[in-house]
C-alpha cells in the first residue's frame, strides 16, 4: 500500500469514527436517562418501561 | 421587514454525511420499532405488571386462608402512565438503533456491508446483549420482588452487557481462536463472577406471575429487537444509496 492510499484509508476510517463514536454516545445517553437514572422524577415516568425491559428498577 | 429567506446548503464534509446517515437510520428505526415494542408490552405484559401490583400493594395476598382468583379485575386504561411508557419505550429503543447504527457503521468501514437481512442477526445479536444476557442473572423483574441493591444490579446489568456485546463482535469480526477465546470469557465471566442476589426472599407476588412476568418481557424484546435489527439494516442500506458514495481523496 503507498504512502497516498494509506493515507486516504486512514481518511475513510476518521470520517466514519467520529459520527459513529458520536451516535453511540448519543444512543447511550438515552438508554442510560430511560432505564438506569434513579432520579425520583425519572424513575416514576419510565417505571412500566424499565421492568418490561429488563432493566434493574427498584 | 425581514429579508427574503434563502436556503443554502453548505458542503457537507464525510463525517456530517455520515452522522446524519447514523441518526437518520438510527432515529427512525428506532423510534418506529419503539412504537410497536410499546403496543406488545401494553397488550402482553402490561396486563402481569398491573396484576403483580396489587400484591405488591397489598390489595391482594396469596396463601392466605381463602383461594384467590386469578382474574382480577385490573381498573381501567390509564392514559398517561401508558402514554409515558409509550413515549419512554420509543426513547429506549431509539437509543439502540442509534447504537446499533453506529456499530453497523463501525462494521461497514471495515468492509462488512450491512442488509435488512444482516440487519436480523444484527438485531439477535442485539437482544443477547442488552436483554438476554443480563437476564440470565437478573430476571425482568415483576414489581414486588426481593432483589439486592439497585445500584448493584445496574453495574452488573450495564458490566454484562457491555461484555456479552464485546463477546459478539469479536465471534463476528475477530480472526483466530485467541479472538473467540476471548469472547468465551467475556460472555461467561458475568455469569460466573453472578448478578447481586437480594439476601432473603420477600416478594408477595405468586411466582406463577413472576414467571409470566419474565417470560412475557424477554418475548417481547425478542421481536421488538428482531424488528430494530431489520428495519436498522434497511434504513442504513437505504440512506447509504441515497448519500453520495464518499471517494478516496
Amino acid at each position: 500500500m503507498t504512502a497516498k492510499s494509506a493515507t486516504a484509508a486512514g481518511a475513510g476510517r476518521a470520517s466514519v469514527l467520529f459520527p459513529a463514536v458520536a451516535a453511540f454516545a448519543i444512543g447511550f445517553g438515552l438508554i442510560f436517562m430511560s432505564g438506569l437514572v434513579q432520579a425520583e422524577t425519572l424513575h416514576d415516568a419510565a417505571h412500566d418501561v424499565r421492568h418490561a425491559t429488563g432493566f434493574p428498577c427498584h | 421587514m425581514m429579508p427574503p429567506m434563502t436556503c443554502v446548503t453548505p458542503p457537507a464534509s464525510p463525517a456530517t454525511d455520515m452522522f446524519s446517515r447514523i441518526l437518520t437510520s438510527g432515529l427512525i428505526a428506532g423510534a418506529a420499532t419503539g412504537l410497536i415494542a410499546a403496543l406488545l408490552q401494553l397488550w402482553f405484559v402490561q396486563p402481569v405488571l398491573l396484576h403483580a401490583e396489587l400484591y405488591e400493594s397489598g390489595q391482594l395476598a396469596h396463601f392466605g386462608a381463602e383461594a384467590v382468583s386469578a382474574h382480577p379485575d385490573l381498573g381501567p386504561f390509564e392514559w398517561t402512565r401508558n402514554m409515558l411508557s409509550v413515549l419512554f419505550t420509543m426513547l429506549v429503543y431509539a437509543g439502540y438503533g442509534l447504537m446499533l447504527v453506529a456499530l453497523m457503521a463501525a462494521a461497514e468501514a471495515r468492509g462488512h456491508a450491512v442488509t435488512a437481512r444482516q440487519g436480523l442477526l444484527w438485531g439477535l445479536a442485539g437482544y443477547l446483549t442488552m436483554q438476554l444476557a443480563p437476564a440470565f442473572g437478573l430476571a425482568p423483574e415483576v414489581p414486588g420482588v426481593a432483589a439486592a441493591d439497585v445500584q448493584l444490579r445496574a453495574i452488573w446489568w450495564l458490566g454484562t452487557a457491555i461484555a456479552t456485546g464485546l463477546a459478539l463482535w469479536l465471534i463476528a469480526f475477530g480472526k483466530g481462536w485467541a479472538a473467540w477465546a476471548i469472547a468465551v470469557v467475556l460472555i461467561l465471566a458475568p455469569h460466573l463472577i453472578g448478578a447481586p442476589q437480594p439476601e432473603t426472599y420477600s416478594g408477595p407476588v405468586p411466582p406463577e406471575l413472576s414467571a409470566e412476568f419474565a417470560g412475557r418481557a424477554l418475548g417481547a424484546g425478542a421481536m421488538a429487537w428482531a424488528l430494530l435489527g431489520l428495519l436498522t439494516g434497511w434504513f442504513w442500506q437505504r440512506e447509504g444509496q441515497r448519500a453520495p458514495v464518499p471517494q478516496p481523496a
